[in-house]
């Protein structure tokens, strides 16, 4: 066993050293042809240095919005899917978080609507979970990205009807997973939970997405695939295998299955949700500002750091558990090496945005996405803080990894969301938002909730894992500790719900009756661009 | 970074790397075990009891998985002997869990082994822990004018019970209850028995 472990730990280790040698060696040598000019992808000729802001008090003289105008032809072809899309999500989004907060009031008052098995907390925090990761997350993140793939591709959207069709089927799997998990049909896994037969509904409606993607990424107007793209690409190879390989019933089982369980459902987090909203912000953050990111190459490293470590890191849910040390102890070696592509995304993104504070002032969505962008890089070194032995003994098993987990799929990935939902649906309906201090309210509901709810359940966790540890206090103590963090949980999850539902409304009333977004002074109007 | 293909295979080939040392290689090492000496398999009313288990999501609060003594003092709580891989070989899905909002339960059936004591727990747990926010699971149980021959009358407090008739267990509680108190390892495990032992080198804790 101890050869095993060896061999396997090296082995791993080796090759993760030597790709990462070989990629410093490969952009030193310009053989991944990343320069910084291939920055400027994202922007119009001429359109770079211009700030695509809400409220141009800094560059009051500029043509804003020419650019966005010209792309409206790009942006027409996908805007069935995008709707479509974002309206489900938005929709999830809403129904997840009224489970989310009655899951959370159940934590403090378990005699509330204990009357039916379907409200039961082990059911509720479970339709919770699968609505905001495959319905709100999924189907937003997806629309991100078929909004902005023809934007860095410059071309439209290819069978632009396919994503229609794919969500359509993907609404059907994600209700009926629901449905089947409150009634008591569920494949029983953590993050697995939709039974295998409805999995197979979500993977076809998942070839319905790729495929458009793919093709338009095939068939792009421009040489070199934006990072963006790097990200959406990847996911779209991973997710797909991932979400295969973990779901086919009857092979696994036992302590083998843990891990199985654990590599799928850490990945979702790091080759799904988190592909989808870095690269989100990589487009809308420099898009917004008008400026390039900071180190074009740097964002090698960070994607390819990335997949590297991330995709070893998910046995770190088993450490001290019934499975060998050397897997445990791989996962723990990548989450800390994880520091590496963070920091490398935090460079490009954060100095960036510290450069340019005004626009966060000028702009709502990029307030959204600026402050889910800082999320990531404190959720990720939370995360590798998190998976070293000493501190994980007192951290798992408690609700600091509760709270832990909502920074990452809420404060980073969730707030990202909300702000390109914000940028790209005017743009895509031609159509502004009726009321725009609605958009600030929902952007101070759910920092100032998800503060609270963080916050509470950090400080909530740790003093639940200290008495845990402590074998001179009773279980009790470590239920006791934690009731009114709990309590202040729920207080931070209703005012989260809170803005969800004026995200909702707001949407309605866009659609229902938006006024027409105006293209800003200066504006000539051009035939939408072909191709 | 302007080709789209050589982007998906090595993208593919580094989660294929992955899947190979975080899912091919365990289930080589784990899957030839035989079950811990003296485990034995489910019984088929265990097994429907499991079901239930795992449909009502008891695994969000309750892990399976007690830890060493340099980790944790998980076995001085009750919770059993730190859990090797061979501990799970008839557990299908797997309840390992990640939570511990209430204890671990892989030694539930050794550490309270009263029928009665989990029907009364599993109805109300508040009339036996007044700081329990467990929920009551009422569902499981039917309220009748009086026990017919063969019930399983649940035993409760006044203030608990029912203004009328009696509370008496379902086939699911009944079920339930026979596969929380299977739940034993308390069998020793061999020497060389397969878990983390990454924190051996440290003390008990005390």
């Amino acid at each position: 066993m101890p050869l095993t472990v060896g061999l396997l730990l090296a082995l791993s280790f080796a090759v993760s050293l030597l790709a990462l040698a070989g990629l410093i060696w490969a952009i030193s040598n310009h053989q991944l042809k990343v320069e910084q000019e291939d920055a400027y992808t994202i922007f119009a000729e001429g359109e770079a240095g211009t700030p695509d802001v809400d409220t141009p008090k800094h560059a009051p003289e500029i043509d804003r919005n020419q650019y966005d105008v010209r792309r409206a032809g790009l942006d027409v072809v996908s805007r069935p899917a995008v709707l479509l899309l974002v309206g489900s999500g938005v929709f999830w989004l809403v129904i997840g978080s009224a489970f989310g907060l009655l899951a959370s009031l159940k934590l403090h008052l378990p005699d509330l609507l204990t009357e039916q098995a379907f409200f039961t907390f082990g059911r509720a925090r479970t339709v919770h979970l699968n609505l905001v990761a495959y319905g709100w997350l999924s189907m937003t993140g997806i629309a991100v990205a078929m909004w902005v793939a023809p934007r860095i591709f410059h071309t439209p959207l290819r069978f632009a009807r396919l994503p229609v069709v794919g969500a359509i089927l993907w609404n059907i799997g994600v209700a009926s997973g629901a449905v089947a998990i409150a009634n008591g049909w569920t494949d029983g896994e953590e993050w697995l939970e939709i039974p295998w037969q409805i999995d197979i509904l979500l993977a076809v409606a998942g070839a319905f997405f790729v495929v458009p993607l793919l093709a338009t990424a095939a068939r792009r107007d421009v040489d070199h695939i934006y990072v963006t793209g790097w990200y959406y690409l990847a996911a779209l190879c991973w997710f797909p295998i991932l979400f295969a390989i973990a779901n086919i019933p009857y092979i696994h089982s036992g302590a083998q299955e843990a891990t199985v369980n654990w590599w799928f459902a850490h990945n979702v987090l790091g080759l799904w949700l988190t592909p989808l909203g870095v690269g989100a912000a990589y487009y809308f953050i420099p898009k917004i500002i008008g400026k390039p990111i900071y180190s074009y190459s740097l964002s090698l490293l960070g994607f390819w750091g990335l997949a590297l470590f991330y995709s070893q890191v998910g046995m770190h849910h088993l450490i001290g558990g019934p499975v060998p040390t050397w897997v445990v102890t791989l996962s723990i070696v990548h989450s800390v090496m994880m520091f590496i592509p963070v920091i490398a995304v935090a460079i490009n993104q954060h100095v960036l945005v510290a450069r340019n504070l005004w626009a966060v002032k000028e702009s709502l969505p990029l307030r959204f996405i600026a402050f889910g962008a800082l999320m990531y890089t404190l959720a990720s070194f939370q995360g590798s803080i998190e998976a070293l032995r000493s501190v994980n003994s007192v951290t798992h098993f408690t609700h600091y990894t509760v709270g832990h987990a909502h920074l990452g799929a809420y404060g980073f990935v969730s707030l990202i969301m909300f702000g390109a939902i914000y940028y790209m649906l005017p743009r895509t309906t031609g159509r502004a938002w009726p009321w725009p201090r609605a958009i600030a309210w929902h952007f101070w509901l759910v920092v100032v909730g998800f503060t609270i709810y963080f916050v509470s359940l950090t400080a909530g966790g740790l003093l639940q894992g200290f008495a845990m540890l402590d074998a001179t206090r009773p279980f009790a103590d470590s239920v006791r500790v934690t009731l009114v963090y709990l309590e202040w949980r729920s207080v931070g999850g209703a005012l989260m719900t809170a803005g969800h539902l004026l995200l909702g409304i707001h949407v309605l009333a866009l659609l229902a009756r938006g006024p027409a977004w105006v293209p800003q002074t200066g504006y000539h109007p051009e035939p939408a661009v072909e191709s | 970074m302007n080709r789209i293909v050589p982007l998906a295979a090595v993208a593919l080939g580094i989660l294929a790397f992955a899947t190979v040392l975080l899912v091919i290689a365990p289930a080589a090492q784990i899957r030839p075990l035989e079950g811990t000496p003296g485990l034995q398999p489910y019984t088929q009313q265990e097994l429907r009891g499991r079901e239930v288990y795992v449909e009502q999501g008891c695994v969000y609060c309750h892990s399976q998985q007690p830890r060493g003594p340099e980790q944790a003092p998980d076995a001085q709580r009750g919770w059993g002997r730190a859990a090797v891989a061979s501990d799970y070989v008839y557990d299908r899905p797997h309840q390992l869990g990640t939570m511990r909002t209430g204890p671990d339960l892989l030694n539930v059936g050794a550490r309270l082994p009263s029928r009665d004591w989990h029907l009364t727990h599993l109805y109300q747990p508040r009339a036996i822990f007044d700081w329990s926010i467990m929920p009551a699971y009422p569902y499981l149980f039917e309220v009748k004018p009086e026990a017919e021959p063969g019930d399983v009358v649940v035993a409760l407090p006044k203030d608990d019970a029912p203004d009328q008739g009696v509370v008496v267990a379902t086939q699911d509680a009944e079920d339930l209850v026979a596969y929380l108190l299977a739940l034993d390892r308390t069998m020793p495990a061999g020497e060389d028995s397969v878990r983390d032992y990454g924190y051996e080198s440290r003390e008990p804790r005390e």
